[in-house]
């Protein structure tokens, strides 16, 4: 039986959602002119991004796998990928890299429609993700700028150790600031760095509030679904930028509210008034059937209380943030501390002690197929946190951007199935998991 | 011996999934041990320094029945991690004290983290390489991780390690590069004599047998080969690259060479051939380890190539210098560096008008006609329609 939900006439929108849709938009149409407004572009990925060095020399900010999952969930990445295949690409690796190469390929427009512009410079960080680094070659074919590598050392034994992060800091000093200073003709000022690292701290508090917000009963957010809209901004071209914190003050608010009402989350179809599953959820989500795939958890009346795809841009709720006191350093840890740069161990225990934190009912793997960075181990995860927690835990699989690897039925199915076990497993009439 | 007697000897070796031989070397002396390593490279030197026993584990190939491997991965994910898991969770490589897992992509450092978890009471390192090859930097960041390492040995061995210890091994270590580099000329200019299923099967010996016994196997191989009479055919010379991690079967290597091709160059093993020269043997020897991985180490999908044109150049020098006529890309499916890099390759080949062709395998495979018809057909343009 669905959940209930109440229905409005059309999606409904909090003043955060619209805001954030605002500052998306409007950083695609700054793209779109930037050379013309005498701009300089970088084009770098999420985790471990070094947006607010990247501010310092006011470049403007062009972010892959944000224009790969915008195509995604505007339905337009299937035939990019398809065009890249064509143009010689495995259909066995990464759907985000194809889509973007797809995209290139069919003339460079950006998910809203605007152009996307030539980059001044590549600025590679590298965490968490070998892909990147090919992704990242394959790109380079396509222009003719400088390029800018940071290599971000993996954190194997499950610490940052200070070879680590002198590693970092050295690289950014010696290779990273020099080219963007190069690139931009902007001198780098490392006391406006240390504002924009002000600012972040501060949006970072927010965020990490809202997302906690989840350990209430009944959960005012889903921490997935709802979740990818509340790390937009941080995770992207707004860390750093008053714009940011004004968002998640604004969201941070709504939240409040919907605490002190006992309020469950906004889904498109209105909000969850009856919170019947508590999940915890690991790795990224399917975007081509974004809206599809969440309705077949609210309509259970699943809510996911906590994520680790929320985690991929940095993981403030960990403790992190960044610190104007130590900038470089700071970046550095950053990057190093991102959650795919966690060794399995590590990642274990995050996910095992969200279950118990936010008193999960269980934990469910939706495993990309396009992501090895995310997917090669999760069945051990699985099995390791059904062990310690002793909730059941459950298994489906996705894609990132690529429509041909999203079975609705199969998925639906699972879930469905999944939902019965834990609901089971609560009233202790059913079989162990 | 005759080269059919050094090869069966390493037929054995490669077809014992137990690692009988591991077990002889510990059992010959009391306290020895053994760290197992995946692809591409680790420094072997410092684990011969420690008085241990380097050992290549290059997954289960297509013998190994996997059944509790499959359990641990998706169905997109490369066969060697699950044969890898097979070999741990059956026992077979309960005689290694340790493993090593280098970087060479996300799959082989996850399954670091998967090692700690399932095998709690071996050593187990994750051991990252710079992508930045500047000394001061990337450099001194190398030289830490060799140290560690070092250091993490010198415990495990109970004793400490040497710089003269490392240096010792350099010397041995330089001396079988430089007998797998003959042998890899020797195929180059006799292709005939040297045939590229058993090159693979005596070079593969030494991931199981300690350097300086491997090191004469490989030139008495070089030695009988030479000395035998055998028929030279009319096939056409190339190069295999995208193997550097996941290993092909046998069957198909002898089918490339059945279909009408000569392998002049491969990237099987790398490890073997990781350091392009002889590391200095004086000095400190860990800054010299370094330099050699920074400024003449060899080249894939796993690393980083800094400069845009730089891209592929070692590839084409490869096809140049081994006067080879073409190149197949061998890629194990779902390697997501090795079909991410291939692209790029492939332009770089096309912009000297150096012809190539693809395709995917498992370590597993157990199809080879259309990898026969493929490797065949491409012989075939090369031979007759090329101009």
């Amino acid at each position: 039986m669905n959940a209930k939900t109440k229905a409005p006439q059309e999606v409904l929108k909090e003043d955060s959602m619209w805001k954030q849709k605002e500052m998306i938009n409007a950083n695609y149409r700054g793209l779109a002119r930037a050379h013309e407004d005498g701009r300089k572009v970088a084009s770098t990925f999420v985790p471990g991004n070094l947006n607010e060095l990247l501010m310092c020399f006011d470049f403007a900010r062009n972010l892959p796998e944000t224009n790969a999952l915008q195509n995604g969930m505007r339905k337009k990445s299937g035939r990019m990928i398809m065009e890249a295949e064509r143009a010689g690409h495995s259909e066995d690796v990464c759907t985000y890299v194809k889509a973007d190469l797809g995209m290139m390929a069919q003339g460079n427009i950006g998910p809203t429609g605007d152009p996307l512009p030539t980059p001044d410079v590549l600025l590679l960080s590298y965490t968490g993700c070998f892909t990147f680094m090919k992704w990242f070659e394959l790109v380079r074919e396509q222009y003719d700028c400088e390029t800018a590598m940071l290599h971000v050392p993996y954190q194997g034994d499950g610490t940052i150790t200070s070879t680590m992060r002198d590693y970092v800091v050295k690289q950014l000093k010696e290779d990273i600031i020099p080219t963007l200073e190069r690139v931009s003709g902007v001198k780098f000022d490392i006391d406006r760095l240390r504002e924009y690292l002000k600012e972040s701290a501060k949006a970072e508090d927010d965020l990490v509030w809202v997302l906690q917000s989840a350990k209430n009963t009944p959960s005012p957010i889903d921490a997935y679904f709802g979740g990818v809209y509340y790390i937009g901004p941080i995770f992207t071209a707004f860390r750093g930028t008053k714009e940011a914190t004004d968002y998640y003050a604004t969201l941070r608010k709504e939240i409040e509210e919907r605490v002190r009402l006992g309020k469950g989350p906004i889904t498109p179809d209105g909000e969850l008034t009856e919170e019947k599953y508590r999940i915890v959820v690991e790795g990224p989500p399917n975007w081509t059937s974004f809206r599809e795939f969440w309705k077949m958890f609210y309509e259970e009346g699943a809510v996911v209380v906590a994520s680790t795809y929320t985690k991929v841009g940095g993981v403030y709720d960990q403790g992190f943030r960044h610190d104007p006191d130590n900038p470089l350093e700071s970046l550095a840890d950053y990057c190093l501390g991102c959650y795919t740069n966690l060794n399995l161990p590590s990642r274990a225990d995050m996910l095992a002690k969200y279950v118990e934190d936010y008193q999960a009912d269980g934990l469910l793997i939706n495993s990309i197929k396009s992501c090895n960075s995310f997917s090669a181990g999760q069945l051990l995860l699985l099995r390791d946190v059904e062990e310690r927690t002793g909730k059941p835990g459950a298994f489906i699989e996705t894609d990132l951007v690529d429509p041909r690897y999203f079975s609705a039925a199969n998925v639906k199915n699972r879930l469905e199935s999944y939902f019965q076990m834990v609901n089971q497993k609560k009233q202790g009439t059913g079989v162990a998991a | 011996m005759s080269t059919q007697e050094i090869v069966n000897r390493c037929q054995a070796l490669f077809d014992d999934l137990d690692f009988t031989a591991i077990k002889e070397w510990k059992d010959a002396e009391p306290g020895r041990k053994a760290i197992g390593y995946m692809p591409v490279y680790v420094p072997r030197e410092i684990i011969h320094a420690a008085g241990m026993l380097p050992v290549g584990i290059m997954g289960g190939g297509d013998q190994l029945e996997v059944i509790h491997g499959d359990a641990y991965y998706q169905s997109y994910i490369c066969r060697i991690p699950r044969s890898t898991i097979e070999l741990g969770v059956t026992g077979r490589l309960d005689s290694l004290d340790g493993m090593l897992f280098p970087s060479i992509c996300d799959v082989i450092r996850n399954l670091s983290g998967m090692w700690k978890m399932m095998f709690k009471d071996k050593y187990v390192r994750y051991f990252d390489a710079p992508q930045n090859y500047d000394d001061e930097v990337g450099g001194k960041f190398y030289i830490e991780e060799l140290n560690h390492l070092r250091n993490d040995l010198a415990k495990l061995a109970g004793r400490e390690v040497t710089d003269d210890d490392i240096r010792n091994s350099i010397a041995i270590y330089n001396e079988n590069r430089e007998a797998i580099n003959e042998l890899y000329q020797f195929r180059a200019e006799k292709p005939w004599k040297a045939l590229s299923a058993e090159v693979y099967l005596v070079v593969r010996a030494g991931m199981v047998l300690p350097p300086e016994e491997h090191t004469k196997l490989v030139r008495d191989y070089i030695a009988a080969a030479d000395a035998e009479d055998r028929p030279l055919r009319d096939n056409c010379r190339v190069v295999v690259s995208g193997v550097f991690c996941e290993q092909p079967p046998i069957g198909l290597i002898k089918s490339i060479e059945m279909a009408g091709c000569y392998i002049v160059d491969d990237d099987f093993m790398l490890v073997t051939r990781w350091l392009l020269d002889a590391v200095p043997t004086d000095g400190d020897p860990v800054k010299n380890l370094a330099d050699a991985f920074l400024h003449y180490s060899n080249e894939t999908a796993a690393k980083y190539v800094d400069k845009k044109e730089n891209k592929g150049v070692y590839l084409v020098d490869s096809v140049r210098n081994n006067a080879a006529e073409g190149v197949i890309f061998a890629a194990p499916s779902f390697c997501d560096p090795a079909l991410l890099d291939r692209p790029m390759l492939q332009h770089a080949l096309a912009n000297q008008n150096i012809p190539y062709t693809a395709f995917k395998y498992a370590e597993n495979s157990g199809q080879m006609q259309p990898i026969r018809e493929q490797a065949g057909t491409f012989a075939d343009s090369i031979k007759l329609w090329s101009a």
